[in-house]
């Protein structure tokens, strides 16, 4: 993706949004980009917590809009990795606190002078005024999407507002996918959501139980030995424009799966 | 693994369900409409043709979300 400013969406919360943030910045991070991940969700920060960099969280994105702190004081830079940073959402104030001009502001600054190659944000869930203001600045879209109904029809909607606010790179993570139930007819395939959508994914990262230990813990799964990490690794490759192809998934067990890789099957 | 003993699996008809339901949000039109519609439009080329095998859906083409009806005239007579 040429976008330097991307924002994480998907409507429905719940789906993976703030751990996608998380590991997409930091595997763009790993991969040698100066990265900072905003979180815009005022009022309901979480990327500070699924980072593990909660405890050091002094300033915010508010304080630096109203000139509280300049916007150097507010970035939290990430000690496991280097030139990946955090800008915190306030935690006490509301949405309204936050004005999509000031917020385009705040990124060009972080572009021009503080030279960041790729900035990320984490959206609110919702189509509101959140969601609007965590757009505004952005050039490039990962739509992140569980394969059920609800979180498909609205990363629908999602995308059709993304569309109307001229954000012109759009690609979807597709997340929580169940290879097994793929496999069985019972979960729909990237390439089913692909047809419904209209929209290209740029990753498909597995169920993965590593990826609440990481959260656990705080470190996001990229630094870690996981196959959701994996996933989110390969998803930035591609996101730099590199041609990786797509691992077959599988549940990594199973009778089955034993059963095909004993017999040199896929 | 048993499926095609049980007949449709639950994801063909989820993408049946979403691909509609879609097209009713990016149209804008609540789907009960568009019923209603339906049963007006059947009730009149009921009184015309009183055949069988009549149906109005509404299809997603391209950018658009178009209304059909596929109505019958009869053909070589039974």
């Amino acid at each position: 993706m040429n976008a330097k400013v991307i924002v994480v969406t998907s409507g429905k919360g719940g789906v993976g949004k703030t751990t996608t943030t998380a590991n997409m910045g930091a595997a763009l991070a790993k991969l040698g980009e100066k990265v900072v991940v905003i979180d815009v969700d005022v009022g309901l920060r979480n990327l500070d917590v699924v980072m593990g960099l909660e405890s050091r969280v002094v300033f915010d994105l508010i304080d630096v809009l109203e000139g509280k702190c300049r916007l150097s004081q507010a970035l939290i830079r990430d000690k496991r990795v280097e030139n990946l940073y955090l800008l915190p959402a306030s935690q006490t104030r509301d949405k309204d606190a936050l004005s999509p001009e000031a917020f385009k502001g705040a990124v060009r600054t972080l572009l021009d002078e503080e030279g960041f190659d790729r900035i990320l944000i984490d959206s609110p869930a919702g189509i509101e005024g959140g969601f609007k203001t965590a757009a505004a600045p952005a050039e490039g879209a990962l739509v992140v999407v569980n394969p059920e109904v609800s979180s498909v029809r609205d990363a629908d909607r999602i995308i059709g507002l993304l569309e109307a606010q001229q954000v012109r790179e759009i690609r979807l993570v597709i997340n929580r996918l169940r290879p097994k139930m793929v496999a069985s007819g019972n979960m729909l395939s990237e390439g089913d959501i692909l047809e419904i959508l209209g929209v290209k994914p740029i990753g498909v990262v597995p169920e993965d139980e590593g990826i609440l230990v990481s959260t656990n813990i705080g470190e996001p799964a990229v630094l870690g030995k996981t196959r959701a990490g994996a996933a989110f690794m390969d998803t930035a490759r591609r996101l730099r424009g590199e041609d990786v192809p797509y691992p077959k998934l599988d549940d990594g067990g199973g009778f089955m799966a034993a059963l095909r890789r004993l017999f040199g099957g896929g | 693994m048993f499926n095609f003993l049980r007949g449709k699996r639950s994801k063909d008809e989820l993408k049946d369900r979403l691909s509609l339901v879609i097209a009713y949000d990016r149209a804008q039109i609540p789907p009960g409409t568009v019923d209603a519609l339906r049963r007006d439009l059947m009730e009149v080329v009921q009184r015309y043709f009183p055949i069988e095998g009549s149906n109005v859906d509404i299809e997603q083409r391209g950018e658009t979300v178009v209304l059909v009806a596929n109505i019958p005239l009869g053909g070589r007579g039974k």
